[in-house]
């Protein structure tokens, strides 16, 4: 099992759910986060004051897939969904995960994922 | 007594009150999320203390007797004694215009907290805001407005509803006061983001409902000197957020929500001195004007200075007030006020304003670092670093303004 974590722009939010329909990701986990890359956030001007904004507000996905096939398909699906080509379009992580247990029925690993 | 001028005044002193609630809204939303109890807190403070003060002793000091400094040295009207429910003031019982007098005592102080937002002590900031009330507020307001006052009556400068009084001297005391205190933790490397944009709009809508009364009201009569103060209220801060918008369209491209409040704020604190001197065409013109001058204003203290003027108490208030005052030596008119300026023959005035300025800013500087050094009397004034970077709502009320930071309760 394979635990994929991606974040996007915020304005992606809807494309990126679109994607993983698409393709048949069925559970997935967003939430806002906040946080920089390489910048270091960016400046806006307040009554003709530069203010520094260190943290950017972006959605994080986090999708776990039963296989290296399906890791596959879900980062090319977010890939091309959040993509933009200007600086901030995200990242996508991904990582072998040790269990899943579904809290209701008990099931564990893959079965636990359907 | 006049039954259609007390009933004006008295609707004139609940609209006034509004306006410090509504400031707490303005700075509240300007300053960052986890101080925005404290910011509140610091202007609905001052209605508490502020009215109970005015009541033992801010009236006889400012209005209690005649005087060049301050109404009264045997405190006669101490604790309001003396004034019987039929006695008069003017055309109004003084009951009236003690009330109405006593919502600008509370204004006054809560502006100041702007300049220190992030940082102070509330228990000091209390104590000084009581000091600062007794030493700079109380004499202030009857050298201008009481009898035989010395920027009113001995040497002739206007000031219709307080642009010495509330505005210069509020936004001097917080520039030194803030000077006092320093720079908040890492300012200009951490994000001090406007944090809650709809409260500056409530904030600005607020000020604007209660300075109609503040400028119309201080006519003490409702008549037709009411009238004009009200209209050039209308058109100045109308003119001012125009102008601030052009700005921020010219300097970033796009108007902005806070720019538009922050300019109708400057359009009023321009025509406070002379909302009842100058003809409405001339509240166009200060309007307009006054944007530009509180903008540059604001650049000069803070990028050029570098002083850390949290919330632009200086910048919209000292400077604002400080360019009307000059404004209204410039377009008083005879037919509005009684005085005419420099426009209607009488250059002399602009003198006038410029000196009643100069000694409003030595007055207020000065008073604002005795009351700085009585209110160090009593301790460290300055929040602890930790303290500072926890928050002042935290730490200084045990209140969370928003308790969870995705909304989940």
């Amino acid at each position: 099992m394979i635990k994929i974590e991606a974040i996007v722009r915020e304005d992606k939010l809807d494309e990126v759910i679109q994607a993983l329909t698409d393709i048949e990701i069925n559970g997935i986990s967003v939430s806002q986060v906040m946080g920089h890359g390489v910048q270091k956030g960016y400046t806006e001007l307040v009554r003709g004051q530069e203010v520094i904004v260190n943290l950017v507000p972006k959605i994080k996905f986090e999708i776990v897939v039963s296989s290296e096939e399906w890791e596959k398909k879900t980062i090319e699906a977010i890939q091309k969904s959040a993509y933009t080509g200007e600086v901030g379009d995200g990242k996508i992580f991904s990582y072998d995960l040790r269990s899943v247990l579904r809290i209701r029925t008990l099931d564990k690993d893959y079965d636990a994922l359907n | 007594m006049n039954a259609g001028d007390t009933a004006f005044i008295i609707v004139c002193a609940a609209m006034v009150m509004i306006m410090t609630p509504g400031l707490g809204f303005f700075y509240g939303g300007l300053g960052r999320r986890k101080n925005v109890v404290n910011n509140m807190m610091a202007s609905i403070g001052v209605m508490g203390l502020g009215i109970v003060l005015w009541f033992v002793l801010g009236y006889s000091v400012a209005f209690g007797g005649e005087g060049a400094w301050i109404g009264s040295f045997s405190f006669q009207h101490i604790f309001h004694s003396g004034i019987g429910m039929d006695d008069l003031s003017g055309t109004i019982p003084t009951n009236v215009f003690s009330s109405f007098q006593m919502m600008f005592a509370l204004i006054t102080p809560a502006i100041i907290t702007g300049s220190i937002g992030g940082r102070m002590k509330y228990k000091s900031l209390f104590i000084f805001l009581g000091v600062w009330s007794i030493i700079v507020y109380y004499p202030l307001a009857h050298m201008v407005w009481g009898d035989g006052g010395f920027l009113g009556s001995v040497l002739g400068s206007l000031d219709f509803a307080g642009g010495n009084v509330v505005h210069i001297s509020s936004g001097v005391s917080g520039l030194v006061l803030c000077l006092f205190l320093g720079k908040r933790r890492g300012y200009t490397q951490i994000d001090y983001r406007v944090h809650n944009i709809p409260f500056v709009m409530i904030g600005a809508a607020l000020l604007w409902f209660g300075w109609f009364a503040f400028n119309a009201g201080s006519a003490l009569a409702a008549d037709g000197l009411a009238g004009n103060a009200f209209i050039t209220t209308a058109i100045a801060p109308a003119a001012a957020m125009v102008s601030w918008m052009l700005i921020d369209v010219i300097k970033q491209g796009k108007p902005t929500l806070i720019g538009a409040c922050t300019g109708l704020v400057a359009g009023l604190v321009g025509i406070t001195p002379g909302a009842g001197f100058v003809p409405p065409y001339a509240a166009l013109i200060i309007g307009l004007v006054v944007s530009p001058v509180c903008y540059f204003g604001i650049i000069l203290v803070k990028k050029i200075l570098k002083i850390d003027d949290a919330l632009d108490a200086f910048g919209c208030h000292g400077i604002g007030g400080i360019f009307g005052g000059i404004m209204t030596g410039i377009f008083a008119s005879a037919a509005i006020g009684g005085t005419d300026g420099l426009v209607y023959g009488n250059p002399g005035l602009v003198g006038t304003q410029i000196l009643a300025i100069l000694i409003t800013i030595a007055y207020a500087a000065v008073g604002t670092a005795i009351c700085y050094f009585i209110t160090r009397a009593f301790g460290n004034i300055r929040v602890s670093e930790k303290e500072e970077s926890i928050g002042l709502d935290l730490t200084q009320h045990g209140e969370h303004a928003y308790p969870s930071f995705n909304g989940l309760d």
